[in-house]
């Protein structure tokens, strides 16, 4: 039988001494073990999670114990944890042991949250379907024949199959959102700044966040809570204090909401997808709140201009891999230019190589203010655009991905397919603001829907209250 | 945009990295359909719109100029490909 789906369950078995830490983290080893084939993990923290629940157990008996305690945690391969290694799923960070732990991961351990391991992704966290990994692919548990979404498709899976508590993510355009709608979990990506990016390694500074992924609303308030806040090692966290997410969940006040047209209208929208969000949007009326449709004029514009911003600061960010100091180096090269050019060629994988390609074209002389400052100039539009409309209506609503989970090898063939993924998830990374997905139903072969919530920057209380209300209004 | 080999060869060597001949052939043809694509945004009027050059609304954070932890030697060279006792060391810089 399925245990220990929600932190609620898991402090209510300890309160009564039913189960201890060890228990739990054994519960999760032995789940992991039996769903080693979704290759979510790429390396579990066996003797470190025991170690920790064992400490973990004594705090509870002394009446010690952190916020946190008996939540089990994994982490994307892009986030650091110290004297273990991680890859970044890429070559070129082979056999990288971090010197010092993400500010994020280390909130949470100080809550007495344990690591279970690090999770499987993108390269980078550059693709939408977690089929660019050194680690190989991970499999949909809904359907193992789908991708699990990307680029955090590890994270979301792990979760999903019940092999940890909650996970974390990251998401620079959608890769938190887009894999939870993919296995009908909660994701968030906040407000831009709103967690430190000190130990996330680094893709697009100027869009990069910590996500979390549960299976319940309460549970990712809790995570994002204890997450959040100023941070010595990343100057551009956010000082504004951190609200008790968790404990401002109830919503009973009627609100104005917008849909974009353009997204409910779009080609690319698969049918159940459009009738469910139809629907909520119905039973949101029903219920007294204001429901309005709003024309986005910039959707199309939005991708083009995200991709054009990341692959410029995924150059930049990227060329600290050298094989000087760290990680993979080719043995082929002969001298010093020669060193550089064959790690990375060797060491990089195929999107990231066409990433950073793109990136060094639009920033390089001739091509910067025809691609790069046009595109900074856009993304100012788009952001004053989604700003504005946060001013007038309180959330804005749309489906988090036009299909539901794709086939392995679908989109591989042609990049621009594959970018188009993400045309609902990005509006919120070019704007900063932060967005929700929640489970929203399932389409005929009974894959999961996902739904998005956006509201005005640092509004994540009001965020997490309205999609705990949504989800209950689904459901009915 | 039509990307030429020419231009691959170019942008690849400013980003030290290196295509075999197959290779170059597909990134100018990925490359060639990508920023086609990101073009569109020539459609948008910008004219007199500053260009948003940072998200986040925190200025000038200061702290105390205090000595804090640091990395040892030891631990700085931990993850070196090669290094001897106190250096990184990589391949002759000219031959």
């Amino acid at each position: 039988m399925e245990k220990f789906l929600s932190f609620d369950d898991i402090q209510k078995s300890l309160e009564i001494r039913e189960t201890d830490c060890k228990a739990i983290v054994n519960y999760y080893l032995q789940n992991i073990q039996t769903k080693a084939h979704l290759n979510a993990f790429v390396e579990v923290y066996k003797e470190s999670a025991l170690e920790q629940a064992a400490k973990v157990d004594e705090k509870i008996a002394s009446g010690k114990a952190g916020r946190l305690a008996g939540m089990v945690i994994g982490i994307k391969d892009v986030l650091v944890y110290k004297d273990h290694e991680f890859n970044a799923s890429s070559k070129i960070l082979k056999g990288f042991i971090s010197q010092f732990t993400a500010t994020a991961v280390q909130r949470l351990i100080d809550e007495d949250a344990i690591i279970i391991g690090r999770l499987n992704c993108d390269e980078f966290g550059m693709g939408s379907s977690n089929e660019n990994s050194v680690h190989g692919k991970v499999l949909n548990a809904a359907d193992e024949s789908r991708v699990p979404g990307g680029s955090s498709g590890g994270s979301a899976v792990a979760v999903q199959a019940n092999l940890c508590t909650v996970s974390l993510g990251t998401d620079t355009g959608g890769s938190v959102r887009q894999p939870a709608a993919f296995t009908g979990l909660v994701g968030i990506k906040p407000t831009y700044s709103r967690v430190s990016r000190w130990g996330l390694i680094a893709y697009a500074s100027s869009f990069d966040t910590i996500g979390i992924f549960s299976r319940n609303i309460r549970d990712n308030a809790l995570v994002m809570e204890i997450m959040a806040g100023p941070d010595n090692f990343d100057s551009t966290a956010s000082r504004k204090p951190v609200p008790k997410y968790s404990e401002l969940l109830h919503f009973d006040k009627r609100v104005k909401i917008a849909y974009l047209k353009e997204t409910i209208e779009s080609p690319a929208l698969q049918k159940e997808i459009k009738e469910n969000t139809l629907s909520i949007l119905e039973r949101l009326k029903e219920e007294g709140h204001e429901v309005e449709e709003v024309e986005f004029p910039l959707l199309k514009y939005v991708l083009p201009t995200y991709y054009i911003l990341t692959t410029a600061e995924a150059s930049s960010n990227l060329s600290r891999y050298d094989g000087v100091k760290y990680g993979f180096r080719s043995p082929n090269a002969h001298n010093l230019e020669s060193m550089y050019k064959m790690t990375r060629s060797e060491g990089f994988g195929e999107e990231v190589k066409r990433r950073i390609m793109l990136g060094t074209f639009v920033l390089s002389a001739s091509y910067y203010d025809a691609y790069f400052t046009k595109a900074q100039k856009v993304r100012r539009l788009i952001k004053e655009f989604t700003e504005n409309l946060l001013n007038k209506y309180d959330y804005i609503l749309l489906p988090t991905t036009p299909s539901t989970a794709f086939k392995f090898g679908e989109h591989s063939n042609d990049p621009v397919a594959m970018y188009l993924e993400d045309l609902f998830t990005v509006q919120a990374s070019v704007s900063g603001v932060p967005a929700l997905s929640l489970p929203n139903g399932k389409d005929q072969q009974g894959l999961p829907i996902g739904i998005q919530v956006m509201a005005n920057s640092f509004k994540e209380a009001e965020l997490y209250a309205f999609g705990s209300y949504l989800m209950e209004l689904s459901n009915n | 945009m039509k990307i030429d080999l020419n231009t691959v060869k170019k942008i690849a060597h400013l980003a030290r990295l290196e295509f075999d001949e197959e290779g170059a052939e597909k990134m100018m043809k990925d490359m060639t359909q990508i920023l086609d694509w990101e073009e569109q945004l020539n459609e948008i009027n910008t004219e007199g719109v500053e260009p948003l050059t940072t998200m986040s609304s925190e200025v000038n954070v200061l702290r105390a100029d205090k000595m804090g932890e640091h990395l040892s030697h030891e631990r700085a060279l931990q993850n070196a490909p090669q290094k001897d006792s106190d250096y990184f060391r990589v391949p002759k810089v000219l031959e």
